[in-house]
């Protein structure tokens, strides 16, 4: 087994040190390592979007980060969204909205439309499509997902 | 876009419940939108094993030998194990069962399981099952129905025998069965038609693309008990498909069911399982497996690939005379293809006198075919669809009228036996009729198709349990995986008839130990059929609870009554108390009441669906883009209508994947070479624009608030709506999934274009 290698870095806001393999993506490093098994694999190549976090201000798709890239970077994961006051008005606009149905899917939408949200408070239908098409569903057909977030947008802009 | 001049979501209700009907919040929600929800692949326990599994690369070869022994030299490797490790059998329908799990003597398509390798990391369990050596003697696939049905094709199996109208026959071949349902004679109604329609059609297969690969862990642990958790759509199915595979009695085996990230009808087989089971049993230790993507296109679902035949006459009123549809159905290596319920489903919508369905199970080179969302009538519905929308071009009739003129409704003998009770295809096309969708203009390049599907849905054996907590909510205990929403559809079942908020309601989804025989979520089955056990166990709590507060009153308990939620003396007013209030006198009055509840309804009433679809076509690439889109569907009751409109959106964009991108794409090999979410292009958000939906209500006499289902019959119209679209807008029909760019070029060529 090759050496692994000692990574520090910050998760949801806290220190976080962890051992990996080369070899492992931050996807494995974040479920068999870490114990965050929010972010979900459907793909392992960067198609379906399950495993999106946010990285440093950018969304990607954790199984194509490595590990050992985590070192000293900023991390956001599905489990870092609700705070101790409750749901984040995404999560409680996927829920009134029936924007769900298995639920695998939802971690990486959750984390991809709350960044889109924070950089695009007002965003179109389209842009919303746009944004999220890295992220496929195959229960919804998009609709409520759409909906939710347009409804999110509307809520957050009136706190 | 999303601003409308008209209700993009109606639901078109008759009848108005307190719980029912309405749209609370799921149960399981919080868990799932915050990363809690514990899926499969999130399993674990101390002393896990990883394991792989060897696949083959050819798509039809002999195993000559299998030498594991590198593989079992390398580090972290605990155990390897292959088709010498299933008990073995001289039944040739469980030897095959086997072979799909470890082939044993052939390989029958790419992604055939042939050994399993356990070791401490997922990782050398992989660089494992490279270093495992096997000798193939390659053959020749067949891939496609016509070419495995061909004279003197390679046949897969030479102890495969076709059964020919129940007759098992003694010619060996690819194709398994061949059967027919026959109605009045369709010669006679062919000549008395005035136009007839004769064309033939082709699906390619695809697959449910559920977002969650393929799961399981086991634990065979030294009581000699065999654990399995996975991702399934029946946890007692899997318990019972273990059972047939491992020769072990069902008591022995208890499975824990994980939440479940899509299934569609490809999660009711076992494919890893077995072999966790027998590597578990190997090391001592618990045993987890989870599949690739690559995996899960090569080796597990899809649905079949096809080739219909139809021919459909009509007098010049409109009136059809007779049908003859002939349907071949890839089952892929082992029989069992989706003909027989796509024969069933093929002319079902139509009220004829004359008809004949012939149907043909054949074995290909491709993995087995498992369910997927009405198994088999899309296929049947794509060509049946198609020939009827040329028949009212040829007519000169609108296609919903033609429908409405034919269609089947309470008392029509389909062609394959049954009758029908009250179904809602009548009103489901007025729905479409009267949409203003049906009337609003197109653009340019545009053009509109309708189409419509039937699915008979089933009902089968469903348990609940119900227990009274003191603060006056109720525990509800079943054992149907929960895959969109079927918590909070089978609760508020319970919740009505108790008159309490749905929100009291308290689901726990089950292992095999803990609850009565529950089948598949699957058939559209489980918040009819479940539903039904819920709604009989609450009927007993009520009972016991109007009898318990008759016994605090020292009165009858046939002068006592439960409404909304409150119990009362019909004697005496002063006498009430809410469910509430009772509940919290229970444990000092006779203690806790809890009722259980095992159904088995056969009043399973079918749905139908309809699609109105705007397509835009361009003229020179042949990209198409949805532009507008339209779902109605017969559910018979919404009991969540959220989750109601969610089943016929979610339908509706896999059969526009269906009908406009998805293909497995072989090679001369016989192998898929798009098995990603790349070149096994799924819609995404941006392919599709809002799905509007009309929820139609026509009460299924069978369920105690009318529901039917409504999984499936939604993903049965887009295919043949987008066919029919296409030619609306462009001139040229195509015959054949998926309708890309590329042949809606092609076909424009060859139509002089």
């Amino acid at each position: 087994m090759p050496a692994k290698t000692y990574v520090q870095t910050t998760i949801n806001g806290e220190h976080v040190d962890f051992l990996c393999e080369p070899r492992q993506s931050l996807l494995e490093c974040l479920r068999d390592v870490i114990g965050l098994t929010g972010s979900k694999e459907g793909c392992n190549d960067g198609n379906c979007g399950a495993c999106t976090v946010v990285f440093d201000g950018r969304i990607v798709t954790s199984c194509l980060v490595l590990g050992v890239e985590a070192e000293s970077k900023e991390i956001t994961t599905i489990e870092g969204v609700a705070s101790p006051e409750g749901l984040h008005p995404v999560q409680t606009a996927f829920l009134e909205n029936a924007a769900l149905q298995c639920g695998i899917c939802t971690p990486g939408f959750i984390v991809a439309s709350k960044a889109l949200l924070e950089q695009n408070p007002n965003p179109t239908e389209h842009e919303i499509r746009f944004w999220l098409a890295n992220n496929l569903c195959r229960c919804t057909g998009y609709d409520k997902i759409v909906r939710a977030v347009q409804d999110a947008a509307e809520k957050m802009q009136e706190a | 876009m999303t601003t409308t001049d008209y209700e993009p979501n109606m639901v078109l209700s008759n009848v108005e419940y307190k719980v029912v009907g309405t749209r609370p919040i799921r149960h399981d929600g919080h868990d799932k939108v915050t990363g809690r929800a514990l899926y499969g692949a999130d399993f674990t326990t101390a002393g896990l094993l990883h394991a792989k599994v060897l696949r083959s690369p050819h798509a039809h070869a002999r195993i000559k030998s299998i030498d594991p022994s590198k593989a079992l030299a390398m580090p972290g490797v605990r155990a390897v194990v292959t088709a010498s490790d299933l008990p073995p059998s001289g039944d040739v329908g469980k030897k095959r069962e086997r072979d799909n799990i470890l082939a044993s003597d052939k390989v029958l398509y790419k992604g055939h399981a042939i050994a399993g390798v356990a070791a401490s990391t997922a990782h050398e369990a992989e660089e494992a099952v490279a270093a495992i050596e096997v000798e193939y003697e390659v053959l020749p696939p067949v891939t496609t129905v016509e070419e495995a049905m061909a004279d003197g094709a390679p046949l897969l199996h030479d102890d495969l025998f076709t059964s020919e109208l129940g007759e098992q026959t003694d010619t060996a071949s690819n194709v398994a069965e061949h059967f027919q349902h026959r109605k009045g004679d369709p010669d006679k109604g062919f000549a008395e038609a005035d136009v007839i329609v004769e064309r033939e059609y082709r699906a390619k297969t695809v697959h449910q693309g559920y977002i969650e690969p393929h799961n399981a862990t086991a634990l065979w642990n030294s009581d000699g008990r065999l654990h399995v958790w996975c991702s399934t759509q029946g946890a007692f199915t899997v318990r019972d498909a273990l059972a047939s595979i491992l020769d072990l009695p069902v008591s022995q085996i208890r499975v824990t069911p994980m939440e479940i990230g899509g299934g569609f009808g490809g999660k009711i087989p076992v494919y890893l399982e077995p072999v966790a089971a027998l590597l578990s049993r190997k090391t001592g230790q618990a045993v987890k497996m989870v599949m690739s993507r690559a995996d899960v296109f090569e080796a597990s679902g899809p649905t079949c690939g096809s080739y219909s035949r139809v021919k459909i006459g009509a007098k010049s009123d409109g009136t059809m005379t007779a049908a003859e549809v002939e349907l071949a159905f890839e089952a892929g290596a082992y029989p069992g293809s989706p003909v027989g319920a796509g024969a069933m489903c093929a002319l079902a919508p139509y009220d004829l006198e004359n008809g004949v369905v012939d149907g043909y199970d054949v074995v290909v080179n491709k993995p087995k075919t498992a369910a997927y969302r009405a198994p088999g009538a899309p296929n049947a519905a794509f060509a049946v669809e198609q020939a009827v929308d040329e028949l009212a071009l040829k007519l000169n009739m609108d296609p919903i009228e033609l429908r409405l003129k034919n269609a089947a409704k309470e008392g029509t003998r389909r062609v394959d036996g049954p009758t029908f009770n009250r179904v809602g295809l009548v009103e489901t096309l007025e729905a479409m009729r009267d949409h203003p969708h049906y009337s609003a203009p197109l653009g340019e390049n545009q053009g509109r198709g309708i189409a419509i599907g039937f699915w008979f849905n089933i009902g089968f054996d469903s348990s609940v349990n119900l227990a009274v907590n003191a603060d006056g909510t109720v525990n509800l205990t079943e054992g149907s995986t929960d895959i969109g929403g079927t918590r909070a559809s089978i609760s508020m079942q319970a919740a009505e008839v108790l008159g309490i908020p749905a929100e009291d309601i308290r689901p726990s989804v089950v292992d095999t130990d803990s609850i009565g025989f529950t089948a598949v979520t699957g058939g559209s089955r489980t918040t009819f059929a479940t539903g039904y056990a819920a709604y009989e166990a609450a009927q007993m709590v009520k009972q016991q609870m109007i009898e318990r507060a008759a016994s605090i009153w020292d009165v009858e308990a046939d002068s006592v009554s439960m409404e909304d939620g409150v119990i009362k003396s019909t004697a005496d007013p002063e006498l009430n108390m809410s469910f509430k209030e009772l509940a919290g006198q229970l444990g000092r009055t006779g203690g806790g009441i809890s009722a259980s509840a095992s159904v088995s309804p056969t009043g399973a009433g079918g749905s139908f669906s309809g699609n109105i679809v705007d397509l835009e076509v361009d003229p020179d690439t042949g990209k198409t883009d949805v532009v507008r889109f339209t779902v109605v569907q017969d559910v018979g009751k919404a009991i969540h209508p959220s989750y109601v409109e969610g089943q016929m959106q979610g339908g509706s964009a896999q059969g526009i994947g269906w009908a406009l991108n998805e293909e497995y794409y072989m090679n001369e090999g016989g192998g898929m070479v798009n098995s990603t979410l790349l070149d096994y292009r799924m819609p995404t958000s941006l392919d599709l624009p809002m799905i509007d939906t009309v929820i139609v209500e026509v009460a299924n006499p069978g369920h105690p608030y009318g529901v039917r289902g409504v999984g499936e019959s939604n993903i049965i119209p887009p295919t043949p709506a987008i066919a029919n679209a296409i030619q609306r807008a462009t001139g040229t029909r195509l015959f054949e999934t998926p309708m890309n760019p590329v042949a809606i070029i092609a076909a424009a060529k060859a139509n002089g274009g």
